[in-house]
């Protein structure tokens, strides 16, 4: 018998506008140490899934239409609020995708990983900091008797992704379901914590529930894979039938958004447009030391280059870019852009300089003000920098919406109508409004799904021709940025340390960091 | 689909399209339409006072003394033999007068300091927010005093006194909203494509720190109308036979067990008047968060 079984499990919202059917009717079975991936676009249904079986769901809006979850043979659908929550946590545990709003700052990760004990089991306090400790060491905190102490903004984002997986298993659950656990994690802190869950899983003979937009992250790991589309399981079946033989074309969509194979290089590569030298970005901390973000980084960007700048956090890739634009203050060394070094403009000049090198963002969510709408948002720069007047401005506007794959009629909308992809595609419009030359992307695509990542790179490839645009894109992710640049900077704590095109990194790594990196790339075994 | 696209352009051409959503948006909130049309009316008669009201604002007449409401004095006369109706309209004139002409001077000052010291930061800040800490620190009594002392009794001023010393919380409420708005990657963005300081300060953060401003406003305006009453009770705001509605509610307080419509109908339109404010404050900030629902 299965660890969990469901079957046609149906879940539906309720608003004003009508019954929203987020899940229609799914079956599957979950075993005992096996890990089912549950593979779908945001909005498909699969947390709305794993989180309504165990009453997690606000309800109203939320409402269980239809089906049973037999765990252990007992329907979840069926049970109590206060027998749910008996389960929960003990039987049945979660980790999350994003361990700091999980974790409460104010108390140290010992406190809150013998909570569950205490609460759960009854054990009593020197009990619980000894298992603490145990399971802290099993998931690879190092010198865990003292990091117990310590406060959750103490640990980088991977540490605690880690101290929640310990929390999610300290009461020895036979179910953990993972929502997404990597999604915020650079892609060599993804690999480790992968490893992490394939082993305690193995280890401990558990049931794992592993939830991804992005079905090269469960590439090396899942046993069964279930894809979502639209509230229903389009298709089915094991690691290898998925991997080999997909059938559904919704499958084939996922598994061609895995960026793969490097760009076709540009042609047209002129005479050197940005010229950095020696540039260096150090802070000083609260606490007096020196933070050495950028140290001592020279390099060039041809007319018409794409440059990847590949990192883990806090190897400096953005504070670079944001040095270029002028948007952050440099310690020394010089930028320059067509010839002129940018470092000392001011006034006029620099307004005008702003106007050839624009910037898309990470986050479409932060860099779109939430109440301008899509048109006063594109206007916006082309009425600045006087490239439209008021009466010509609006057909300049709906052309860069038909360029940047936008409906005319969205024009009138505000940010948070839009999906993510959708408002990254505005936040390219208005970086390229200004019809810029060179243009930083930073990481402009690691906060959306893999298929519409395949979508906005495809766009920033064709744009970049069309608009015979410079850029330097930054990103964690070599898989990405193999696919849309034609050379390659990997930087380590601040310095550059291998520079080659997509082939030579990928085919002849010289540095053992960049060997790690490409290690990192969740599916590349299969691929 | 195709007109609308056009008119939805036409309107969009115009610019401020947020603040066109957002009065489509109030427009279909009944309590803040209700609110804006109570204080527009009040607004109105404060005007017109002169020509409407039914006796002289300083028409005494001590043989009658106070009387409960009659045909003749449709609100009743106080102890000098006052008609009520008349001295609460011409009080509104006072106390609106001051409700709005020192809200709108405490969020004009509130606002641009609270803006420009989030915005700037570092030294900037530290010395304009001490400053407004040392103002805090100062009875604005001795401030008021002060002024009138030195430039005589002279009602606008005051008004501008009461707005000078009420801007301090809503700068400090700018100032915390800009620095949280200022980490967001938009105003990067915005700096990047080369905005001046002042656009980014009016376009990109003033519009979306405007909720909680909103919001303390309509606390501010009732604030203000009872600071009047106060400074007026000392004798240092309007004078007799002047009038406004604080003053009216405090001497009102004094006689209420004789006579109690002195006091009910002052502190009714006063509740009245704060009603509407709050549920028109209420309604901006909902028309001004698009995020709220649009249907």
């Amino acid at each position: 018998m299965a660890l969990l079984e469901v079957r046609d499990l149906g879940v539906s919202f309720v608003t004003r506008n009508g019954v929203n059917k987020a899940v229609d009717g799914i079956s599957f079975d979950v075993q005992s140490g096996k890990i089912t991936a549950i593979i779908g676009e945001s909005g498909s249904g699969k947390s709305v899934a794993c989180y309504s079986m165990l009453g997690l769901i606000p309800s109203p809006p939320g409402r269980i239409d239809s089906g049973s979850a037999l765990f252990d043979g007992e329907d979840l659908l069926q049970m109590s609020e206060s027998q749910l929550r008996r389960i929960r946590g003990r039987d049945v545990a979660m980790i999350f995708q994003d361990p700091m709003t999980c974790l409460n700052p104010y108390l140290c990760i010992g406190d809150q990983l013998a909570e569950p004990l205490i609460l759960h089991c009854g054990a009593g306090k020197a009990e619980a900091r000894r298992r603490a400790i145990e399971i802290l060491d099993e998931v690879g905190i190092r010198d865990p008797g003292t990091t117990i102490d310590s406060y959750p903004h103490e640990f980088s984002g991977g540490m605690r992704q880690r101290v929640m997986i310990a929390m999610a298993l300290i009461n020895e659950p036979r179910l953990l379901i993972a929502d997404e656990p990597t999604t915020a994690l650079d892609v060599t802190i993804q690999a480790q914590i992968l490893k992490l869950i394939a082993d305690l899983q193995k280890k401990r003979d558990i049931g794992v529930i592993f939830i991804s937009h992005d079905l090269a992250v469960v590439a090396d790991i899942a046993d069964e894979i279930a894809v979502m589309q639209n509230g229903r399981i389009v298709e089915h079946g094991d690691r290898e039938a998925i991997f080999r033989g997909a059938e559904h074309p919704y499958t084939q969509t996922l598994l061609a958004a895995i960026p793969s194979g490097s760009k076709t290089l540009s042609e047209a590569v002129g005479d050197d447009l940005i010229r950095v030298r020696n540039l260096r970005t150090w802070f000083r901390t609260p606490s007096g030391d020196t933070m050495k973000a950028v140290d001592d980084v020279s390099f060039d960007i041809r007319r018409g280059e794409v440059l990847g700048l590949v990192g883990e956090s806090g190897s400096g890739k953005s504070t670079i870019g944001r040095s270029l634009l002028r948007l952050v203050p440099i310690s020394a060394g010089s930028v320059s852009f067509d010839g002129t070094d940018i470092t000392v403009l001011e006034g006029k000049a620099l307004k005008s300089m702003r106007r050839r090198m624009q910037m898309i963002f990470q986050d479409p969510f932060a860099s779109l003000n939430p109440r301008m709408t899509v048109f006063d948002t594109l206007a916006e720069p082309l009425l600045l920098h006087k490239l439209e007047d008021r009466r010509s401005v609006s057909d300049a506007v709906l052309r860069l919406m038909d360029d940047v794959g936008l409906a005319r009629s969205a024009v009138r909308k505000y940010p948070h109508e839009f999906s993510g992809g959708q408002r990254q595609r505005i936040a390219i419009g208005r970086a390229l409004a200004t019809r810029p030359e060179f243009v930083v992307a930073d990481e402009p695509v690691s906060a959306l799904d893999v298929t519409i990542q395949a979508q906005i790179l495809d766009l920033m490839v064709e744009l970049g021709r069309e608009y015979g645009l410079t850029m330097l894109f930054v990103s964690h992710d070599l898989a990405v940025v193999r696919h849309i640049a034609d050379r390659i900077i990997v930087l380590f704590q601040g310095r550059v340390i291998e520079e080659g095109s997509g082939e030579q990194l990928f085919n002849a790594p010289r540095e053992n960091y960049t060997r790690e990196l490409l290690g990192a790339i969740p599916g590349s075994s299969l691929l | 689909m195709t007109t609308e696209v056009i008119t939805d352009i036409a309107q969009a051409e115009q610019g401020t399209s947020l603040w066109q959503d957002a009065w489509v948006r109030l427009k279909k909130n009944r309590l803040a339409v209700c609110g804006l049309i109570v204080l527009l009316i009040m607004v109105m008669t404060a005007l017109l006072t002169p020509w409407i009201a039914p006796y002289a604002f300083d028409a005494q007449n001590l043989d009658l003394g106070a009387t409960p409401p009659s045909a003749a004095h449709w609100l009743g006369t106080d102890i000098f033999g006052r008609d009520m109706l008349t001295q609460i309209l011409y009080g509104g004139r006072i106390s609106l007068a001051v409700g709005f002409i020192a809200t709108t001077v405490a969020l004009l000052i509130g606002v641009t300091w609270g803006a420009i010291a989030g915005y700037v930061g570092g030294r900037v800040d530290a010395v304009m927010m001490r400053l407004v800490d040392i103002l805090y620190a100062l009875p604005f009594m001795i401030f008021i005093v002060l002024l009138m002392v030195v430039f005589g009794r002279n009602m606008l001023l005051l008004f501008l006194a009461i707005g000078a010393v009420e801007w301090l919380t809503m700068a400090r409420i700018m100032r915390g909203q800009v620095q949280s708005l200022r980490q967001q990657e938009f105003v990067e963005a915005a700096i990047s494509l080369g905005l001046p300081t002042s656009t980014i300060i009016r376009r990109h953060l003033v519009p979306n720190a405007l909720g909680p401003i909103i919001v303390y406003t309509t606390l501010t305006i009732p604030g203000v109308m009872l600071l009047e009453a106060f400074l007026s009770f000392l004798g240092l705001g309007v004078q007799p036979p002047q009038t406004s509605w604080g003053l009216l509610i405090s001497y009102g307080a004094d006689t209420m067990e004789e006579y109690p419509w002195l006091l009910i109908y002052p502190g009714l339109t006063l509740t009245v008047t704060l009603f509407s404010l709050n549920f028109l404050g209420d309604g901006l900030r909902d028309a001004l968060d698009v995020r709220g629902s649009r249907d």
